[in-house]
């Protein structure tokens, strides 16, 4: 009873959150540019050498699309902050998980639509052949938004009410976020690359390990961190 | 735990808050019984607006306690929230959604209703607040008034006991008045009570039962 | 809950002051027991002598961050203030350890593999540990209210504290397919007493580093609860 309600305001906190990126596009079309940006950016870094471009492709799609989401977790709390709706929001009952779990899954679509699009940008950009084990590479892109969003969204709640949200949020996230991102890069790498080494079953059960721990963690300790 | 029951809708002594350096509020002791409604006056900065927000659980205090109905503000949280009904000066509304889809939002995370329920619930709030037309227009077009008149039907979605109003007259033209002094008026009526802040006594003076004025953060 | 936490008196200095001379003395033996008594390295000469506050103060960091993690725990759970405190002064003093570690690996390094940073598991894993826990300083440095800053740090202390482990496994595999991990275990049991010596010593000295910042965050606490208790009284 009490779960089923909650479970049906994480819905609502995630349907509403996601309704507002829809009716104000601005904000996807810009995170989606700037990740198309830094990915253009990449490949001045790196280029014009075809096959380095190629053995960087994974690290930059990663960085690129991290670079992107880092905006559009500052901004889920902004819809709260910018008319005082959390206010309301800590008044309604139930758990704060709920509220966690509905940001979060906003969070999610918004990254992986995001991170989609850049994927597919990436492909053309760095010349990146599409191996043949392309649903393992698509599983690793799941688990590594899985793992950014469940710390971005986390911290942001933080970031986005102190002072210096700007720098406080990438402070905080990006050292954090190494073992995830580690691991998303390295098994990204060795999938296009044909995985002949097989390094890249190890690094997806790293990136697992890492969402379990972090999405329990971070469930447990959203209340304390809302409410104060 | 046995259930604390009151008298007092609020019990609240010596309550004191402090931003940075600066005391707002120096101990403020009041009680608001059932059935009262009680208008909280003072100049800007006299810590109206952060009294209620303690009272509402939103802030903490450095000193002092309270309880609304008995349930302390700080120790029993969900208890306190689930008796109040809390209209900030912010409409506190989002943008980008109806105002349909505001309430709709609202009554979700409220909790347990059938989605019939909820439907007629909103109809009848929308109703109440003379925006029934406005239903299903985004928020982000409302004027002010509007705002706050859609912050009075989400708060009648929660059924609150005890009303806690942040100046509810503010950018209300007559009409709007006559229905924010009617929804006072009818839950303090059905044995609820009401602390409202006001910057000025005009549009409130018919129906408050008492007037507090906080000076030098005391009551 | 913040009218209970105004009930405590700061912490006494009591006999710490003599531990920390103490502390000194053992570290100022310890030293020189190391310097003195271990041979020259073959290849590296007297810059191996650097071991002995390199290793200890990494030991010793790692000790500092699980009393972080434990005093953040048991601020989310009791609530009291202290906790938040001693959690922030174990922060500091970690963070401090954990930069030595940083500057003398890589002092250590340049004549070892001929550059200042390899890349090494353990030193790149240091480096994010680093600069997690300066995100950890940084955050109490941005948020003003102190209930606020309590819980926010300990949520962040906690994460972090459980990321360590992660860091290293995955700084290690990272290297490890690429090179063998070179690691310090190769040490002679020769340098071992003056290793356990310094590691004692360290681990002392992070104790009472710990202990006086910790009681002198209480009295600048002690100190705005006694204005707060004035202002209240007064005016």
């Amino acid at each position: 009873m009490a779960f089923a309600d909650d479970w049906r305001r994480v819905r609502a906190i995630a349907w509403k959150d996601l309704t507002t990126e829809r009716r104000s596009k601005a904000g996807f079309n810009g995170v989606v540019a700037l990740g198309v940006t830094i990915l253009m950016l990449f490949g001045f870094a790196l280029g014009p050498d075809t096959q380095a471009i190629r053995d960087a492709a994974a690290g930059a799609l990663w960085l690129a699309a991290l670079f992107a989401a880092v905006l559009a977790f500052n901004r889920s709390y902004q819809v709260e902050l910018e008319s005082g709706a959390l206010d309301p929001l800590l008044l309604y009952p139930g758990s704060r998980w709920a509220i966690f779990s509905g940001k979060l899954l906003a969070n999610l679509s918004f990254v992986g639509l995001m991170l989609v699009i850049v994927v597919l940008v990436g492909i053309v950009l760095f010349q990146v052949t599409i191996p043949a084990a392309w649903p393992a590479l698509i599983g690793v892109l799941v688990l590594g938004a899985i793992g950014i969003c469940t710390l971005g969204t986390f911290y942001a709640s933080m970031a986005s009410r102190s002072r210096a949200r700007e720098v406080l949020l990438p402070l905080l996230l990006f050292p954090m976020l190494v073992p995830a991102l580690l691991a998303a890069m390295q098994a990204s790498k060795a999938l296009l690359g044909g995985d002949l080494m097989h390094e890249a079953d190890a690094w997806i059960k790293l990136l697992i390990a890492y969402d379990v721990i972090f999405l329990i963690a971070t469930h447990l300790a959203f209340e304390h961190v809302i409410e104060a | 735990m046995a259930e604390p029951t009151s008298d007092f809708a609020i019990d609240a002594t010596g309550v004191a808050r402090r931003f940075g350096t600066r005391w707002v509020l120096r101990g403020v002791t009041l009680q608001v019984r059932s059935g009262e409604t009680v208008g909280l006056l003072g100049s800007n900065g006299s810590g109206k607006s952060t009294l209620l927000r303690i009272l509402a659980t939103l802030l903490r205090p450095n000193a002092g306690s309270a309880s609304i109905y008995g349930h302390d503000i700080v120790r029993a949280p969900d208890e306190v929230r689930a008796r109040i009904g809390f209209l900030a000066h912010e409409p506190g509304l989002y943008e980008d959604l109806t105002a349909e889809e505001n309430l709709r939002f609202a009554a979700t995370m409220l909790g347990s209703q059938g989605a019939g329920t909820a439907a007629t619930e909103i109809n009848a709030a929308l109703a109440r607040v003379g925006l029934t037309h406005a239903a299903r227009e985004r928020v982000r077009g409302f004027s002010a008034g509007m705002a706050r008149r859609l912050a009075v039907a989400r708060l009648l979605l929660g059924r609150p006991q005890l009303l806690l109003l942040d100046e509810p007259y503010s950018n209300l033209d007559a009409e709007g008045i006559a229905m924010m002094s009617g929804v006072i008026t009818e839950i303090v009526q059905r044995g609820g009570a009401a602390l409202v802040v006001l910057h000025e006594l005009a549009p409130a003076a018919g129906i408050l039962s008492r007037t507090l004025t906080l000076r030098d953060g005391r009551a | 809950m913040s009218t209970q936490s105004t009930s405590w008196v700061p912490p006494r200095a009591g006999r710490w002051p003599l531990f920390g001379a103490f502390t000194i003395l053992f570290l100022i033996a310890g030293q020189v027991l190391g310097l003195t008594q271990s041979p020259a390295d073959r290849d590296m000469g007297d810059l191996e002598k650097i071991i002995y506050v390199h290793v200890p103060a990494a030991w010793v960091m790692s000790v500092t961050f699980a009393i972080v993690m434990f005093y953040s725990l048991r601020y989310l759970w009791k609530r009291d203030e202290r906790d938040d405190l001693a959690a922030a002064a174990a922060a500091e003093v970690g963070t401090l350890l954990n930069g030595l570690t940083l500057a003398l690996g890589m002092i250590f390094g340049k004549p070892t593999w001929g550059v200042w940073w390899a890349w090494d598991a353990r030193l790149t894993s240091t480096l994010v540990l680093f600069l997690i826990f300066i995100g950890y300083l940084s955050l109490r440095e941005f948020v003003d209210d102190p209930e606020r800053r309590a819980q926010w740090s300990a949520a962040v202390g906690i994460l972090g504290a459980i990321n360590v482990g992660i860091v290293y496994m995955s700084v290690r595999w990272w290297r490890t397919l690429h090179q063998m991990q070179s690691s310090p275990e190769t040490v002679d049991a020769t340098y071992v007493l003056a290793l356990r010596v310094n590691a004692f010593a360290f681990l002392f000295l992070m104790i009472y580093f710990v202990r006086r910042r910790y009681e002198s965050l209480c009295l600048v606490r002690a100190a705005d609860h006694a204005a707060e208790a004035a202002a209240l009284r007064g005016a």
